[in-house]
């Protein structure tokens, strides 16, 4: 067999909570896997995992990643494969212990086993800047930053910004870290009534590149009741197709940014399409 | 009318437009956060040392020059603000 090149290790990061690190991970995870890659999905929430549910693997785990960092189980048996995905795989966090169990030598360890065994190893971090996050952005090759359209997200994803180049392996080596701006429950309507940032205002204050633009959909919602990736659960709703695209753009493809259409303004009809 | 039709034009006419107000105050704090938690540490160690420089030649105390680190498009700017006795 021929040597595999080493995998690509992405961390989804934001700082505050509940913007949509694990939706995204799990759709982005999914795409990928949709495309032929092998990927890993790891959830560096300890204590508060999640990315299982959106996988519908929750009644599968029986070991963690603290299980092998602690050498009780060994990452064979820790990897969870998809059952609809082929290509797909999970390593779940431990939902008992706390985040000190996450040691420098045994994530670097786990790290490097898996990038040697995948194309794409992508991380979910917890929210905050604490050691959890920490350690799931510190082996990353490039880091997807989950922003929502509201000012306390923009100002949160700043600090994570900078973050990611003091505490990672790659900003210690003075190398760069690449960077990708995923904006996500993105509401066209009240993004053009003035009421929430716009993508133009959120790219420039943080200045890096917008991978995709997700808009606000319950689709979102009823995926992850199903414990299946919005990608996979209905590929050709909005939230999917901009998660779709958002993974190729990952993999170096250019494609045109496509900005969600959302509902029409209610005073569209009224002025004459001039949007209220 | 409906509820939500008339939210709407609440809206329309009243604080709809809220967005500006908070982009301007991002751009403020941002800039603010920045400097004090510096970009990196090569931009921490560069505002200490053009701080030491210049509190030493002007003869003013440390405390009394403040340096502002922005950035802005990929381009860091570097603002220098001291009080220099009369
Ligand atoms: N595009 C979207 N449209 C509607 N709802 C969404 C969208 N993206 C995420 N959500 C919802 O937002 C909530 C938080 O999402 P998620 O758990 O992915 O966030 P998180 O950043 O991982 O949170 P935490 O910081 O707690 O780990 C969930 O209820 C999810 O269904
Ligand atoms: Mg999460």
């Amino acid at each position: 067999m021929a040597e595999k090149k080493p995998a690509t290790t992405v961390v989804v990061t934001s700082g505050k909570g509940g913007v949509g690190k694990t939706t995204s991970t799990a759709a982005i995870g999914a795409a990928l896997a949709m495309e032929g890659q092998r990927v890993v999905v790891v959830d560096f929430d300890i204590g508060l995992r999640n990315l299982d549910l959106m996988l519908g693997a929750e009644r599968r785990v029986v070991y963690d990643l603290i299980n092998v960092i602690q050498g009780t189980a060994n990452l064979s048996q820790a990897l969870i494969r998809d059952k609809k995905l082929h290509g797909l795989h999970l390593l779940a966090a431990s939902q008992t212990r706390d985040k000190n169990a996450l040691t420098e030598k045994g994530v670097a360890m786990i790290m490097g086993e898996l990038r040697s065994r995948f194309d794409w190893v992508i991380c979910d971090s917890p929210a905050g800047i604490e050691r959890g996050a920490v350690m799931a952005m510190k082996h990353a090759d490039a880091a997807i930053i989950i922003a929502n359209p509201e000012i306390s997200s923009v100002r949160d994803s700043d600090r994570i910004i900078g973050l990611l180049d003091a505490k990672t392996e790659r900003g210690k080596r003075g190398q760069e870290m690449e960077k990708h701006l995923l904006i996500t429950r993105y509401d066209t309507a009240r993004t053009k009534t003035g009421e929430m940032l716009g993508i133009d205002d959120i790219a420039d204050i943080l200045s890096i590149p917008v991978l995709g633009v997700v808009p606000e959909s319950n689709k979102v919602l009823n995926a992850s009741n199903l414990g299946t990736p919005i990608t996979m659960a209905d590929r050709d709703s909005p939230p999917a197709r901009a998660y779709g695209a958002a993974a190729k753009r990952l993999c170096g493809q250019d494609i045109p940014l496509e900005i969600p259409a959302g509902r029409k303004p209610f005073f569209a009809n009224w002025f004459g399409g001039r949007a209220a | 009318m409906r509820i939500p039709e008339f939210l709407n034009i609440c809206r329309f006419f009243g604080e709809s437009r809220s967005a500006p107000v908070a982009r301007e105050r991002l751009q403020l704090l941002l800039a603010h956060e920045r400097a004090s938690a510096g970009r990196s540490e090569l931009i921490g160690r560069m505002r200490d040392d053009i701080v030491a420089v210049i509190a030493r030649h002007a003869g003013i105390d440390k405390r009394d020059v403040r340096v502002k680190i922005n950035r802005r498009n990929r381009v860091f700017t570097l603002k220098i603000d001291m009080d220099v006795p009369a």
